[in-house]
């Protein structure tokens, strides 16, 4: 048996999500070999050696993988990936774009999501948005799986692995990278934040999630959104909180102006502490939140910003 | 050009689910089916590019039992032009669905694929990624934006810190994000006409396809209940309660 981790990264900086897939891959029980797949990602490499219970790290650097484009990845995945019985990523978007594809490539089916390892061939993932929680166990020769970064803790670095060069080239043809919008934030990540601090339909704009903004400085928090707050257009996309949107589990989650729909408690309801602010008093979110305060948020937020 | 669309029949997602107490999956008896809503804005978009003259046939696909075809007049009702059941009873893997789909592409030859992200029942995000992988085309995942030009497809995609775009050789596979579009609704006529839309059925095993899993669901469980909580009174109480009682400020 022996792991293949595809490492997540923007070609400059390892991206936390991959120590969470390694911690995962450690309940497995077999060599982690981590690949670096990217365009002058030298650094990442560097970072990726770094992390405890890695035991090789691959580099492909080559420009047809610069921008992560799935067809050139998964050609190149699913190449290496004959070689080894489990084959991980993140659950992020760039995981789910790739692997399966990578999976179909070497006909085997995927593990979504998976939340936590029982063996190395039974898995748990939940289903339904989050509704009810799947234990599945897989016959395929090779087990592919996406991880959900919130449910694993980070490994811890301090190793140094051995790092190889991978030269396989793979460029399918069929795709090709126009651009790149990306939200600037001075903030902590979404999926990696202790605290994270949402508005939903109720902040009633895009200005009045600027009240968010002192008590995210104060708490080192992430600012997240329903649903409801980005097809209004309060806030861009990313910021989505939910089944559809980013799953978060931090230490402590406030819901500000939030009623609590199904899809939105898929992605946060596994946070360890979770603060509602709402003046409807029979809104669901309350069925779920530690603490409830039913109050108007406008009057709350400039006060909870002060006594922090 | 053709657009081919997958559909899926799912639990409708105002439906709060129940897991059966024998641990064997969740209860769909009596429960409300709809059409996947990321399969419905797969709909649409295909519709709004036959409207625009980019497409000259939208065919809509579904896998399923008998009663799929429900969704399927949903979606001629929509403004597909004609659909194909593909009839199982099974509870099929993606890699399943994505290997009868390319048998579809390569009957019906379509220009453009559009699919849901994915479908609310598994959650799983695969298929269309698979579909894509196995008929070699290139696939624009997360899509909210698609414009066609020059033999090409440009997709802009929902990604983790934002937007990307990528422009795609046709034939191409897309998968529909939640703000591509606004899923229009059937009308009465539309519905009635719909009725009239042909509708083919094929045995899914008629496809020359293994349709069984690798992949076996050992136990359907419901999630950790949270404990009940309490309301406080005022922003000074909850502060409090943060910093000495739950610890986490």
């Amino acid at each position: 048996m022996a792991i293949l981790i595809i490492a997540e990264h923007n070609n400059q900086h390892l991206k936390s999500e991959t120590h969470k897939v390694v911690q995962a891959a450690t309940a497995i029980g077999a060599q982690i070999t981590l690949l670096v797949a990217g365009f002058s990602c030298q650094a990442v490499a560097d970072e990726a050696a770094t992390i405890n219970g890695v035991s090789k790290v691959l580099l492909a650097d080559n420009a047809a993988y610069q921008h992560q484009l799935a067809e050139n990845i998964a050609a190149l995945v699913s190449e290496l990936g004959n070689d080894y019985s489990h084959i991980l990523a993140a659950a992020t978007t760039n995981g789910k774009n790739f692997l399966p594809r990578v999976a179909a490539m070497l006909d085997v089916a995927q593990i979504s999501d998976v939340i936590a390892i029982e063996s190395a061939d039974t898995f748990v993932r939940p289903i339904y948005a989050g509704n009810a929680i799947a234990s599945v166990q897989s016959a395929d020769r090779i087990k592919v799986l996406t991880v959900r970064p919130a449910a694993f803790r980070a490994a811890e670095t301090g190793n140094s692995a051995a790092i190889e060069t991978v030269s396989a080239a793979h460029d399918a043809g069929v795709s090709t990278f126009i651009s790149e919008e990306l939200t600037k934030s001075e903030r902590p990540e979404l999926t990696a934040a202790r605290v994270v601090i949402s508005g939903g339909r109720g902040m009633q704009n895009g200005e009045n999630f600027a009240l968010l903004n002192g008590i995210a400085d104060k708490l080192g928090a992430a600012i997240g959104a329903s649903r409801a707050a980005v097809d209004a257009g309060f806030v861009p996309n990313d910021m989505q909180v939910g089944q559809t949107g980013k799953i978060v589990a931090p230490d402590l989650y406030i819901a500000v102006g939030i009623s609590g729909a199904i899809q939105h408690l898929a992605g946060m309801k596994d946070s360890k502490v979770i603060v509602a602010i709402n003046k409807d008093a029979e809104a669901p979110i309350f069925q779920i939140a530690d603490y409830g305060l039913v109050a108007d948020l406008f009057n709350v937020l400039p006060e909870l910003e002060q006594q922090l | 050009m053709k657009i081919l669309v997958p559909v899926k029949r799912v639990i409708d997602y105002n439906v709060k689910v129940r897991v059966k107490a024998d641990q064997s999956g969740v209860d769909l008896a009596n429960v409300k089916m709809a059409l996947n809503p990321f399969c419905e804005i797969a709909v649409e978009e295909a519709v709004r590019l036959k409207e625009a003259g980019s497409a000259t046939e939208v065919v809509v696909v579904s896998i399923g039992p008998v009663a799929a075809q429900e969704q399927l007049r949903t979606a001629l009702a929509l403004g597909a032009d004609r659909a194909l059941h593909i009839e199982t009873e099974l509870n099929l893997d993606s890699l399943q669905v994505a290997k009868l789909l390319a048998k579809v592409v390569a009957d019906e030859q379509p220009g453009l694929v559009i699919l849901g992200k994915q479908a609310i029942d598994s959650d799983n995000n695969q298929t269309g990624q698979m579909l894509a992988a196995l008929t070699g085309m290139g696939q624009g995942t997360f899509a909210s934006k698609v414009q066609l030009a020059d033999g090409k497809v440009q997709v802009t995609r929902e990604i983790d810190g934002g937007l990307q775009t990528v422009a795609l050789t046709l034939p191409a596979v897309v998968s529909t994000d939640l703000r591509l579009n606004e899923p229009r609704y059937a009308s009465l006529p539309n519905i009635m006409k719909a009725k009239k839309k042909p509708l083919e059925v094929k045995p899914a095993d008629s496809f020359g396809i293994s349709l069984s899993s690798n992949v076996s669901v050992l136990k359907v469980t419901a999630p950790a209940t949270r404990q009940g909580g309490i309301k406080v009174e005022s922003v000074a109480e909850l502060v409090d309660k943060l910093k000495h009682e739950a610890k986490v400020i």
